[in-house]
């Protein structure tokens, strides 16, 4: 099934580097779940992500295996089942921490918005790919890859998950762009967004602004997000050049850092590692990326292309918005970091992400 | 299917692949260099708030909205509270400082050692509540010595007051602290654990107004806990005022006449359905519900025979007795089952199926028609109108006038009532409809059950000239500055499915009643003003042979009385019921007579009502006949 030339073409230095970054995330995950003063109440989330990981493994297997042009043809349908699930976590999600984002299926917890972040570019990734070469795209050609970007995006907001539903829409314009749209259309695009804005807002009662702002700002603390954005700096500020030691970070440690495992994972690891670990962490993502438009690069198979352009974007978008988040640059939205943060659903859908760039970037002979 | 990368596209894609990579590389350069300001030139400051742990977050409380009642008067505010905290980190001998806390708080020593003594082993720097709502005094003297007790924090919390008491409770509500259903339900989303919220009555209806957004400040402090600096300060939002249509003074004034009974009385102002009064007897004081509610306090009202808890106006289900008969009245008319004319032969009963179906007057009414018979509440004429009309018909007429289905008052738990057809009875108890309660269902007896609030809504929508409308007890919501959020706009549910006629019949009937020679409720008349009204009795146990044995108490019927005034120009619609009271004209009327007296006439503190009369006149064009 594999033939030698596939093996030859296998990128293991980039296999390398992942199981790097994953093993620097599962360390500052036992950093940041046992350091907390007792009774720890994250304490078993370690072991659980070791579980995860021990998932993610085989199914970046599977995704790197596969022929990726089945994904192809099977684009629609894995389109659709994420839909539903979607759908269903409207409707019979677990609601905790002020929304509704799991499924819950026994003893796993799904978190359907984290898997349709792939969906989005595998679909997305099989229309562009269809559209006849050398053509820039007009208002037309976008009005399918809108409709499929904007209905989970509005589903994902109503859980309400402003950030992952943000994220999927940046993907999709980056895919977007990469495409190549007219310019003529790029522009009445823009346009119209930041003429209609203002005026629908203008439009809104008072009452009814409050409740939209509420709406997009589902933290329930109001204090919350800049408390712990000052209580990450601190963290990530007080690291200095070399860190201060591994399970030695103080803010960690004392329960300062809301979310520890999850979003603000890099604030721990730049607490214990400092400057020149965060930077070296910072690097490594750096060429994951590179590589990733290397893969693009180097396809010869227009929905490899595109496909890998997706996932890299999605990639990259995810390392971006999360550690500009915990350094104050933007706004706290709960998108967590790549083979870093604790999550399961974030960590098989990571490893999809990884399994399917080896499996385009194996397969470019393909095309030769 | 598949196609090579034709010549010209690589070119593009490649172009803008570089283009991405660049952006990428760019955003790494910013994340880099973020990273780099952070830890290399800020890093000692950083590091110094790091090493001494001495930021702290501290909420600041918004103050929740006001509840007022439609002339400004307060129902709801908050006072400040002192409560005092202890922040175990920050004390170096927590035993010491316990002791030292328990002489200024005059509070035994070996109490506060003990509640200080669990938090020792935790490293927390969030404050623990030691002791809610010290006095001024308690306040002083901690304050004073504060250097002296480290870990020792004072906090000014606002606690929820109702300056009135009982006043309106019903209607006001209470608050309460968030449950962990409530909590998990989502139904509160902006509330977390120990919040106080809205659990009754307005204060939970308005809650997403009257709730504010809390701040808090992120403060430095030094070894011993004291504030050395401020980094950041989030204000609170204070929620919404509230402002409601009763007039507290008619409130007032019902809820005395309610005083010695159980019981109910709504009043209406018909043209835009705003709810002047709302009194349910006996009533309940909210303040109790403020912090927490003492054991024997819940045990009280959990034993009372008369359920103080229950906002008898809309949750109270009554057999409406006589006041039915309007009901019963405007169907037959519009039916054509009687017209104006029509007369019907009172002996005193009814001969139907082999019973005597008896009327309150054991002499009987001799010859009576329409007008009349509401006069004089004959039961017989309206046994015979209702037998004309037959169950579905009546029940239909009865059903589209708004009894048997909730009002739609923003309060919680409002009751249904009851209007009872051949299916309904089929359904529930698996028996045909005997015609026999037909004849009882025409004078609101038998399994006919209505809420006070759906009968006052009824009769305003009479004296209104037949328009059916929702119960509006909230007229506006302002933020603290006084900008206005939401303002009613008066909703219209429909019309009565009468003719002019038919409502100009009924309402003549109504008049006599308390004006006619032979009127029923003569004794709800005014001297100056001319009020319409029905007086009802409803049936507690079976109407027996012997009417006249005096009943124990508790079987006494329940008077009812619904009236609206002026009559030529309305302004007030009232429905009363005095649980065990016997007779409508007696026990419910001069209750209800007294509350159109307190609203039209201006009386000393009257002028505000007057005034707001006269804009509520004015906003809803002139009265109607």
């Amino acid at each position: 099934m594999l033939d030698r030339r596939l093996i030859h073409h296998f990128d293991w230095e980039i296999l390398l580097l992942v199981f790097a970054l994953g093993g620097i995330g599962l360390a500052s995950v036992y950093s940041a779940v046992t350091a907390d003063p007792p009774p720890a109440p994250y304490r078993g989330l370690f072991a659980k992500q070791i579980l995860w990981c021990a998932i993610g493994l085989p199914v970046m297997a599977a995704a790197v295996v596969f022929p990726y042009r089945h994904l192809d043809r099977l684009a629609y349908p894995v389109y659709l089942g994420c839909l539903l699930l979607l759908i269903a976590v409207i409707l019979f999600g677990k609601f905790a921490g002020g929304s509704r984002r799991w499924l819950v299926l026994g003893p796993l917890h799904l978190q359907p918005s984290e898997l349709f972040k792939v969906a989005v570019v595998v679909v997305l990734a099989r229309y562009y790919s269809r559209l006849p070469a050398g053509r820039a795209l007009g208002f037309r050609d976008l009005l399918r890859p809108i409709a499929l970007t904007a209905a989970p995006c509005g589903l994902i907001a109503l859980q309400p998950d402003l950030g992952t539903a943000c994220l999927i829409a940046l993907v999709a314009a980056t895919l977007t762009l990469f495409a190549g749209v007219a310019w003529r259309t790029l522009l009445a695009g823009a346009g119209a967004l930041a003429g209609l804005l203002p005026v629908g807002w203008s439009l809104l009662k008072e009452y009814q602004r409050q409740r939209i702002l509420t709406f997009l700002n589902p933290d329930q603390d109001p204090l919350g997000a800049g408390y712990h954005v000052i209580q990450s700096k601190i963290a990530i500020g007080s690291g200095l050049l070399t860190g201060k030691g591994y399970l030695q970070g103080t803010q960690n440690a004392l329960s300062f850092l809301p979310e520890e495992h999850t979003d603000f994972i890099f604030s721990v690891l730049a607490e214990e590692w400092g400057a020149l670990g965060s930077l070296a962490v910072l690097a490594l993502f750096l060429l994951l990326i590179l590589w990733g438009g290397s893969v693009a690069y180097r396809s010869r198979d227009p929905f490899g292309v595109f496909l890998a352009v997706g996932l890299t974007a999605l990639i990259g978008w995810q390392v971006v918005i999360n550690v500009g988040m915990t350094m104050g640059l933007l706004p706290v939205v709960g998108v967590p970091l790549p083979l870093i943060s604790y999550g399961g659903s974030s960590t098989v859908a990571v490893a999809i992400c990884i399994g399917l760039l080896l499996n385009v970037s194996m397969r470019r002979v393909l095309f030769e | 299917m598949k196609r090579l990368l034709d010549a010209a596209e690589p070119d593009a894609f490649r172009r803008r692949l570089l283009l991405l990579m660049i952006a990428a590389v760019t955003a790494f350069v910013l994340l880099a260099a973020r990273l780099l300001y952070l830890q290399l030139v800020l890093g000692e400051e950083y590091l110094r708030l790091s090493l001494n742990n001495s930021i702290r977050l501290q909420p600041i409380d918004a103050p929740r909205g006001r509840i007022l009642d439609r002339g400004g008067e307060v129902l709801a505010e908050n006072r400040p509270s002192f409560d005092v905290s202890f922040t175990p980190r920050d004390a170096q001998d927590p035993e010491r400082v316990a002791r030292e806390l328990a002489r200024r708080l005059d509070l035994p020593e070996e109490e506060v050692v003990g509640r200080i003594r669990p938090l020792r082993g935790l490293a927390a720097f969030r404050p623990v509540l030691l002791q809610p709502d010290i006095g001024r005094d308690a306040l002083a003297a901690v304050e004073v010595r504060k250097v002296d007790m480290p870990g020792v924090s004072v906090q000014v919390r606002l606690r929820r007051q109702y300056p009135l008491g009982p006043l309106a409770g019903h209607v006001v509500g209470h608050i309460g602290e968030v449950s962990a259903e409530e909590l998990k339900s989502g139904a509160w989303p902006l509330a977390r654990g120990g919040d106080f919220i809205g659990k009754t009555g307005i204060e939970r209806a308005c809650e997403p107004y009257l709730r504010g957004e809390a701040g808090g400040r992120q403060v430095e402090v030094n070894a011993s806990g004291q504030v050395m600096r401020v980094l950041q300060t989030v204000s609170p939002r204070p929620g919404r005022n509230v402002i409601l249509t009763l007039d507290s003074r008619l409130q007032r004034r019902a809820e005395e006449l309610l005083e010695q009974v159980a019981g109910a009385a709504v009043a209406v102002h018909p043209a835009t359905g705003e709810i002047l009064a709302l009194a349910s007897s006996p009533g309940f004081d909210p303040n109790a519900f403020v912090g927490r509610v003492r054991a024997e306090q819940w045990e009280a009202w959990m034993q009372h025979p008369h359920r103080p808890l229950e906002n008898k106006a809309l949750q109270g289900e009554y057999p409406p007795g006589s006041t039915f008969k309007i009901v019963t009245a405007l169907a037959a008319l519009e039916e054509k089952a009687i017209d104006e004319a029509t007369t019907f032969d009172c002996e005193g009963f009814l001969p139907f199926a082999g019973r005597d179906y008896r009327c309150w007057k054991k002499e009987g009414h001799g010859r009576v028609d329409v007008r009349r018979a509401l006069t004089e509440s004959c039961d017989v004429f309206f046994y015979r109108a209702g037998l004309r009309l037959g169950i579905e018909r009546l029940a239909w007429y009865a059903k589209a006038m708004g009894l048997g289905s909730r009002t739609g008052i923003d309060l919680e738990n409002e009751a249904r009532g009851l209007i009872p057809s051949a299916a309904w009875k089929k359904r529930r108890f698996g028996v045909p409809w005997q015609e026999g309660e037909t004849l009882s269902v025409a004078i609101g007896q038998g399994y006919v059950l209505a809420t006070p609030l759906q009968m006052a809504m009824l009769t305003a929508a009479v004296a209104d000239g037949g328009v059916r409308r929702r119960p509006q007890l909230v007229r506006r919501v302002e933020t603290a500055e006084g900008e206005v959020v939401w303002e009613a706009a008066p909703a219209e549910l429909g019309r009565l499915p009468v003719g002019a006629r038919a409502l100009t019949i009924v309402r003549q009937g109504l008049w006599g009643a308390v004006n006619g020679e032979r009127g029923t409720a003569r004794r709800a008349a005014l001297p100056d003003v001319e009020i319409a009204g029905k007086t009802g009795t409803s049936q507690v146990v079976g109407r027996r042979e012997g009417a006249d044995e005096v009943l124990p108490l508790h079987l006494r019927p329940h008077a009812w009385f619904v009236c609206y005034a002026p009559y030529h120009a309305p302004q007030i619609a009232v429905a009363v019921v005095v649980e065990n009271g016997e007779h409508g004209s007696s026990a419910a009327g001069p209750i209800a007579r007294e509350l159109v007296k307190t609203w039209l006439r201006q009386e000393p503190g009257g002028g505000k009502a007057a005034a707001g009369l006269a804009a509520l006149a004015a906003g809803a064009g002139p009265p109607k006949p």
